[in-house]
């Protein structure tokens, strides 16, 4: 397996989100009950004629100068042909030799190294319908809601190495679209969507091996999980000194393979030609530059910035600004607490493991970056104790109440009266004899087992650091 | 004698002045239709109880005085591949023969608001792909003026109808002729409008970069009237030309003294029929005679037009025709065993021979390996066609020949040969790649059926090819109605 | 160039289109004679020559990004040879 090279390239696909579709003033909403978002236009009915969405195109020029391509002077819609029960007018309107698009890189990085990958082009199309099965499996049914949602497909160089990689490039496409503000991004709900090229070769051989075409990865990890598979079954096949053959495969998540879709699919000639219903598009230099005005910081620049002014290390920084709410977040916290750092740990440890455990969103959750700050910010005044503020903390990700609301309501203030906290030391002194004899006999343990006792004695809310130093005062070695 | 032999103008000032009804105009219609409508068959579909009604609620309006414009109350054919919500729409073919549209063309919008009554659905080659509407899979049209012969095509049903007396005017559309052939076989007025003048949303597209709807009309002045009810600008057709639309009507001053027109050597050369050309050498003559001057010219392009039209327009319709494949609407095959039987069978039963003939070319003309030798080619040849056209409208005002090379000839008689058939087109052919204006006026006779004049003109510049048109029909008689 | 049955099948299939022997037989003979008629325009020399697709020179048509109502339902499967559900229902697609 080491003896051999992968080459990637990966197509992904961005639905826009546009408030209509890109060629009628349909709604592009998600989730609307069957065929209720469509017209004559979407339809294909005969006589009808498409009128290009000014926002898609705006958007589709954000998307490709964020990924650092060239816009061309002058660009196109052209037809593609073929017959598909998702697809009305039985052409899809997308652009074949003059695309939006051209000739740009994004980094990735990948156990620490930077890698640029570069992208061959970005072209403006449209989406088609919706194919779903009837319990018999005899009859498929067409929904046409999402036929004509803008999309743009983006299309790599074969520069990607590995699976890991194809995955750190997906996931950087999909931060930048997000800060573009362009798209959804969702892979389940296939906002984004992703297919892949994948071939081996001898290592130091300069010809691409024959490549296979994956589709249905319907998350990040099925992008890494069916690339892994597919490297290994060419492997083995190299390995045998058998062939790979070309052809198109489909990850199957369930069974943890690909399977071939041989034979469920035709040498297919698309027949592209301009659009006569649709016109040139003439790009000029003050439209490029008002979109190039309109991006805002990337990831990248975002990244740089979190570690050189907040001091954050490389890998936390790179975890923030992964995705633009978390990034937000961030920074809307550093406007309540000037601990970047902490704002950091409570972000990728308590809120990520917190989202990941119950595969949420942020947005699914009401945290403020507010909020967020000021729970550091009473930690730090030792109103609460970083125990409590876990407490607090979950509070907050339910109710979304500010963190001095719940300590009030809750009476979870810390105590830090000396004098409060001595009489509940002094009883439980008394009251646990064995622990004191071993805690004086030099055992170490007992100490802890005393703290925790006066800990749960003050449900939680004595200062740990006071409680410490009063045992150590009253109980002399 | 009947009411659509009334001037515009008569009619008009009859209506308001009460002394003749929207609902006599509609039921002077269906009366012709009923009487004589079996044996030219230029209706599809008849919409009787829907006319009547808007007769009775237009009748209304005269009574409070809502009543406006020139075209009111005057019964409308449509030709069948203008999309009418309510009124099916077939586009000649078995595909759609139930078809009931879910919407309005933009030209069908503007007709209502003109307070035109639409009375029916006209026969036209299926899909227009044809020059003599016997590709229609319902029924071929019949030639007013002998009905042994065909009435042209692909608007032949819309040609017949005006000629028949079976509507005041009617509505076609135009690819690469389906306007002005059959307006010229027979013995109407037919106007093809620069490409972009009217929407073509709700026009079922043959080939988009081509076609155009326009009016058929008895008289140049009427088909002003009609032009200046559907021009304009439509945000829904995004090759919909933002121009101001002049006044038609008044641009009919009947005045052409040193106007320049150009007569193409090829338009009246090899191929013509003489009795065609001496026509038209008439009325050139007659021109002459009203202060315009004519010279012979060179449109070098013209006789590869057929050629590179039938590549694009079949190219393009094979990807617009493509959409009929049996899943939204239209027919679909009985017991498909599976998706791929579903397309194959229901596009093989519901379109005739012509139809697959073109889809055929074009699908050949696109395909991998064939598109830089055909449709490219053909789009470059497209270039050269309309640089003839701007060459000659530089140091000429129109350019004048015959509409079609002869008159209209007998059903049947080119059936086997689609070439030929083809070739009849090859004059109005090039002014459709080139995308101007030009229109058909009857001219004469030969061998008593009517011959065809095309004056064409610069693009957007229809006020002077009406001009010139009425100018002659003011001068010439031959307007004329058949017997039947 | 001229045109022989297997281009007239496999042009078929990709139009969706079934032809009887026949109707590949009479195909091919029309076509063939479209095509050597077609072979005309290689006399001209078009090498410098733009293509032209749209006779009027626009560009950048475009429309604000609006949402306007969707059709009623009813409408949507007024023509629908096959329905179930709201929605269109064709044969199974093979995945």
């Amino acid at each position: 397996m080491s003896n051999y090279e992968t080459v990637i390239g990966l197509e992904v696909h961005v639905e826009l989100h546009t408030k209509s579709k890109i060629f009628c003033g349909c709604s592009t909403a998600f989730g609307a009950p069957a065929n209720t978002h469509t017209c004559p236009v979407c339809l294909g009915h005969p006589g009808v004629l498409p009128v290009l969405n000014r926002q898609a195109v705006d958007y589709a020029m954000k998307a490709a100068l964020a990924i650092n391509c060239k816009i061309g002077d002058v660009s196109k819609f052209d037809r593609k042909n073929y017959f598909y029960p998702d697809s009305p007018k039985a052409y899809q309107i997308s652009q074949f030799d003059q695309p939006i698009g051209e000739h740009g890189w994004v980094d990735i990085e990948v156990n620490g190294t930077t890698k640029r990958i570069g992208i061959t082009r970005l072209h403006l199309e449209e989406d088609a319908g919706k194919l779903t099965h009837t319990s018999g499996g005899y009859d498929s049914l067409v929904d046409f809601n999402r036929v004509g949602t803008p999309l743009i497909e983006i299309v790599s160089e074969p520069d990607i190495s590995s699976p890991e990689e194809a995955r750190a490039y997906l996931e950087k496409i999909r931060a930048i679209m997000q800060y573009c503000d362009v798209s959804d991004v969702k892979m389940e709900e296939g906002s984004l969507r992703c297919d892949a090229n994948i071939s081996l070769r001898p290592a130091g051989q300069k010809e691409f091996g024959t490549r296979a075409e994956l589709k249905n990865m319907n998350s990040f990890r099925g992008v890494q999980k069916g690339l892994e598979y597919e490297q290994y079954r060419q492997a083995e096949i190299l390995d045998d000194g058998d062939k790979v053959i070309q052809e198109t495969r489909r990850w199957d998540e369930a069974q943890g393979k690909t399977l071939s879709m041989r034979g469920k699919e035709e040498s297919h000639d698309y027949r592209y030609f301009p659009d006569p219903d649709l016109v040139t598009l003439h790009i000029d230099q003050a439209w490029k530059d008002r979109i190039q005005a309109s991006i805002p910081e990337l990831p990248d620049a975002r990244k740089a910035r979190y570690t050189s002014e907040y001091g954050l290390p490389e890998y936390d920084a790179g975890v923030i600004t992964s995705s633009k709410p978390l990034a937000d977040l961030f920074e809307e916290s550093l406007t309540y607490t000037s601990d970047a750092k902490s704002v950091a740990n409570w972000m990728q440890g308590e809120l990520l493991g917190y989202l990941n455990a119950n595969n949420l969103e942020l947005a699914a959750v009401p945290l403020t970056g507010q909020a967020l700050g000021e729970l550091i910010g009473l930690i730090e005044k030792g109103t609460i104790s970083n125990k409590i503020a876990k407490t607090v903390f979950k509070e907050m990700l339910q109710s979304g109440k500010l963190p001095q609301q719940i300590v009030e309501d809750q009476g979870l203030t810390q105590i830090s009266d000396e004098g409060a906290i001595k009489g509940i030391v002094e009883a439980v002194i008394a009251a646990n004899p064995q622990s004191v004899e071993d805690y004086q006999a030099g055992k170490d343990k007992a100490i802890g087992f005393l703290v925790g006792q006066v800990m749960k004695q003050s449900k939680g809310k004595a200062n740990p650091g006071m409680v410490n130093k009063l045992l150590a005062e009253l109980l002399p070695r | 004698m009947t009411l659509f032999d009334l001037s515009l103008n008569e009619i008009h000032n009859r209506l308001h002045a009460k002394d003749l009804a929207v609902t006599d105009l509609v039921a002077q219609a269906f009366k012709t239709i009923g009487e004589q409508d079996d044996k030219i068959q230029a209706y599809l579909t008849l919409n009787e109880e829907g006319a009547t009604e808007s007769a009775k609620a237009l009748d209304e309006k005269l009574v409070s005085g809502e009543a406006r414009g020139l075209l009111f109350g005057l019964p409308v054919g449509v030709k069948d591949n203008i999309v009418t919500e309510g009124l099916r729409t077939t586009c000649g073919s078995q595909f759609l023969k139930n078809y009931d549209p879910i919407y309005n063309a933009t030209v069908a919008d503007k007709l209502r608001q003109a307070d035109a009554v639409t009375i029916g659905k006209l026969n036209m080659d299926e899909f227009a792909m044809g020059g003599s509407n016997e590709n229609s899979s319902f029924a071929p049209v019949r030639n007013p003026w002998n009905l042994d012969y065909v009435p042209g095509g692909s608007s032949g049903g819309s040609a017949a109808a005006v000629a028949a007396g079976e509507a005041y005017f009617t509505l076609g559309s135009d690819t690469g002729g389906s306007i002005r052939q059959p307006a010229s076989y027979c013995g109407v007025v037919g106007l093809k409008p620069t490409y972009g003048l009217v929407s073509r949303f709700g026009l079922v597209a043959f080939a988009s970069s081509l076609d155009q709807i326009g009016p058929l009309t008895k008289n140049v002045e009427d088909s002003a009237y009609v032009l200046q009810a559907i021009a304009g600008y439509d945000a829904k057709d995004s090759t919909s030309a933002k121009v101001d639309i002049p006044d038609y009507v008044s641009a009919l001053s009947g005045e052409i003294k040193g106007l320049k027109i150009a007569v193409p050597s090829e338009y009246i050369g090899e191929g013509v029929d003489p009795e065609v050309k001496q026509s038209i050498m008439d009325a050139l003559a007659v021109l002459e005679g009203l202060g315009a001057e004519w010279e012979e010219v060179s449109l070098p392009h013209t006789e590869y037009a057929v050629a590179t039209y039938y590549l694009l327009a079949s190219s393009e319709a094979s990807s617009n025709l493509a959409r009929f494949d049996g899943v939204r609407y239209g027919v679909r095959a009985e017991n498909p065993g599976n998706l791929l039987e579903l397309y194959h069978q229901s596009r093989s039963e519901g379109f005739g021979d012509e139809v697959k003939r073109r889809i055929m070319l074009g699908t050949y003309a696109l395909s991998s390996g064939y598109y830089d030798a055909y449709y490219l080619k053909a789009q470059k040849v497209r270039t050269l066609i309309k640089r003839d056209f701007d060459n000659v409208f530089e140091k000429y005002d129109v350019i004048i020949g015959p509409t079609a090379p002869t008159t209209a000839f007998k059903l049947g008689s080119q059936l086997d040969d689609p070439l030929t058939m083809y070739l009849n087109d090859i004059l109005t052919i090039p002014v459709s790649l080139a995308g101007v204006p030009a229109i058909s006026v009857p001219c004469g006779f030969a061998s008593g059926l009517p011959v065809g004049m095309q004056i064409i003109g610069k693009a957007f510049d229809e006020q002077t090819v009406l001009r010139v048109a009425h100018a002659f029909e003011q001068n010439t008689n031959h307007q004329q109605r058949p017997q039947l | 160039m001229s045109i022989n049955i297997n281009d007239v099948e496999h042009v078929a299939k990709l139009a969706r289109l079934d032809l009887s022997e026949q109707e590949k037989e009479m195909f091919t003979a029309q076509l063939s004679a479209i095509l050597k008629y077609a072979e005309k325009l290689k006399e001209l020399d078009t090498d410098d020559v733009e293509p032209t697709t749209h006779v009027l020179h626009l560009s950048n048509v475009m429309r604000e990004d609006e949402v306007h109502e969707s059709l009623p339902i009813e409408k949507v499967l007024r023509n629908a040879p096959d329905e179930e559900d709201g929605q269109f229902k064709v044969p199974a697609v093979l995945e």
